[in-house]
């Protein structure tokens, strides 16, 4: 009886699956490619349209489901010369005030193949079979557990060696040896009546002070290391050198001011309006996915941003957000960033070190004056297509008896300069 | 036994040392504060007097910046995109266009998603961070047009009119429509 039931179910289940299976392979060799869908979709229509969500576009999963084959198509290709002979394109067209572009580009059989791609079952099946090889790329490492673990070793092996000779002596087997009052008597007598070693002694601890003194006195002011906890947990690594963005496009007042700017938040929201989730498997840190999201919703909570109707809220109240000025020189000390980036063409990472690897960035170069002077005696300053000053530049070469004049012989080591 | 609790103890207080780096979080000492602190407001500092509690101001309505020829007459409608499509010019004549400059600008600011021949495949797309970005030769678009979307945005794509100023927006135009070309 049980066995007979057994059976019916198993033979049950492998027809469904088989059913399945099948209804999958006939729906790809059907219609379309899925695969080259997918290219084409996130060429041409993931810019306003995704499978699962509106966005600027309604969501496009299963539209075939709504809309028949031929109507799609006609949309596609030309929706504004459609609108005048179809009355349901017209109802369609109202569903956003932003006007979808033509696509005459597009083949009838690539319009199948995106078809094919946004139907429920094989969209699934693809982000399925590529989200399991970013789950298993990235682990993240912590090593205080391993700390924790050595401590507790360390001290199991001297109390071992503590209860070792314990039992000795209790034993009774203790060798018998002077007691160390007895040892220290001695060492001090020896000492007491070395008058050179007194003296070598006393330059020593002058010496050595005087070092520890100057050293102390020399980096008061220094801040570098210095790595303060920032408002939202921005990653430089992720943004600037995972996905290359470069530095100016959000620190875009390097290139004309004095400061290299923080990025207003629209700049941010250039790509945040349609990145709402960090990537699977993103880990900064101990931090996943979840905490990271919430990050990013830090930034919709300043400038007031709905991310599920994508759209700004009316009369939000923004909220600036505090980042911390991790460099910072003194106000006695000026500095410009476009004579740096502009006119010398310098790489940020001269003075910033490698920000793009940074999850958390942190003050690289020590900022000192003696820094800033050793890089402009170094550096050779790029005269080539520069016919305006070219006699100024022959006359100072002249004059140092150099063939490339250096930053400093240029005038960039005097006072007034950056002290003002 | 009292020797191997004195250890322990030594041993815990060694790693709670040595795992608060408190120094790294906070800034070092200075000699002369009130030399080394500016006075007046800072750019980015914070100042109480204004809300919500910036430095930074937003220029008045109808603000033309330094250096800019003219106020921006089309608005972010669908009717003022038409209109600048057909009707606005670049103020740049070829000597005006400064072909490094131009790319380098293009680099920084549009081929992240835009991609370097402006195919649509920069390095987001690639990532699969930004996707649907059009190949600049598949859609019908001017320099009017270009300069337009480079000032409000559309679609997906915002606004760079706060990284780039007029005369910068016209190079890059300039370069768009020179990737159109080739």
């Amino acid at each position: 009886m049980k066995s007979a039931k057994q059976k019916s179910l198993i033979s049950k289940l492998a027809f469904t699956s088989i059913a399945f299976l099948f209804l999958i392979t006939l729906n790809i060799s059907a219609q379309g490619d899925a695969v080259n869908g997918k290219k084409l979709f996130n060429m041409n229509c993931a810019g306003c349209h995704k499978l699962d969500k509106d966005l600027v576009g309604p969501a496009l999963g299963g539209m075939s489901d709504r809309r028949e084959n031929a109507w799609l198509k006609s949309w596609i290709k030309d929706n504004v010369a459609f609108q005048k002979v179809d009355s349901d394109a017209k109802e369609a067209a109202e569903y956003s005030p932003a006007a979808m572009p033509a696509f005459p580009q597009l083949s009838d059989q690539e319009i199948d193949d995106i078809i094919e791609y946004t139907k429920p079952v094989v969209a699934e099946e693809m982000v399925a079979g590529s989200s399991t090889v970013v789950v298993a790329a990235a682990e993240p490492q912590d090593n205080t557990l391993l700390y924790i673990l050595g401590a507790i070793v360390f001290v199991l092996i001297l109390m071992i060696f503590n209860l070792y000779s314990t039992v000795n002596e209790l034993k009774g087997n203790a060798p018998k040896r002077k007691t160390i009052e007895e040892q220290l008597k001695s060492i001090w007598r020896a000492f007491a009546g070395n008058k050179f070693l007194h003296f070598l002694l006393v330059i020593f601890f002058l010496l050595s002070s005087a070092y520890l003194g100057f050293s102390y006195l020399l980096q008061i002011g220094v801040d570098q290391g210095y790595q303060p906890i920032q408002p939202i947990e921005f990653s430089h690594k992720i943004h600037s050198g995972d996905n290359k963005i470069d530095c100016q496009y959000c620190h875009s007042a390097a290139k004309h001011s004095k400061s290299s700017g923080i990025p207003p938040a629209n700049v941010c929201m250039n790509c945040h309006m349609n990145i709402a989730e960090v990537a699977d498997g993103t880990v900064i840190g101990n931090h996943g996915k979840e905490v990271l999201n919430k990050e990013i919703q830090k930034l919709y909570d300043a400038v007031g941003w709905d991310k599920d109707k994508l759209a700004y809220i009316e009369g939000y109240e923004k909220k600036p957000i505090e980042w911390v000025r991790i460099h910072n020189l003194p106000d006695f000390a000026y500095f410009n960033h476009s004579q740096h980036v502009t006119v010398a063409g310098l790489k940020c990472q001269k003075c910033h070190g490698p920000v793009e690897e940074m999850d958390e960035v942190y003050q690289y170069s020590p900022l000192t004056m003696d820094w800033c002077i050793s890089c402009h005696r170094e550096t050779e300053v790029d005269m080539t297509e520069n016919g305006y000053y070219k006699k100024i530049h022959e006359q100072l070469a002249n004059k140092y008896g150099v063939k490339e004049v250096t930053a400093a012989q240029m005038g960039g080591m005097e006072c007034g300069k950056c002290h003002y | 036994m009292k020797k191997v609790i004195n250890i322990i103890v030594l041993v815990i207080l060694v790693l709670v040392a040595a795992s608060c780096d408190r120094s790294k979080r906070a800034p070092n000492l200075q000699y002369m504060p009130n030399m080394y602190e500016p006075v007046g407001y800072e750019t980015y500092g914070a100042n109480p007097n204004f809300e919500p509690g910036m430095e930074e101001r937003l220029p008045v309505t109808g603000t033309i910046a330094r250096g800019a020829e003219f106020t921006f007459e089309y608005d972010a409608s669908i009717e003022g995109y038409e209109l600048a499509k057909i009707n606005l010019k670049s103020p740049l004549d070829l000597a005006d266009i400064d072909a490094a400059r131009s790319k380098s600008l293009y680099t920084i600011y549009c081929a992240s998603c835009h991609g370097t021949k402006g195919d649509g495949q920069g390095d987001l797309v690639k990532n699969e961070k930004f996707l649907g970005v059009p190949n600049y030769k598949d859609r019908d678009i001017t320099e009017g047009s270009i300069y337009y979307v480079l000032m409000y945005g559309k679609n997906m794509m915002g606004s760079h009119s706060s990284q780039l100023t007029e005369e910068e927006r016209w190079q890059v135009t300039a370069y768009v429509q020179e990737l159109r070309n080739n």
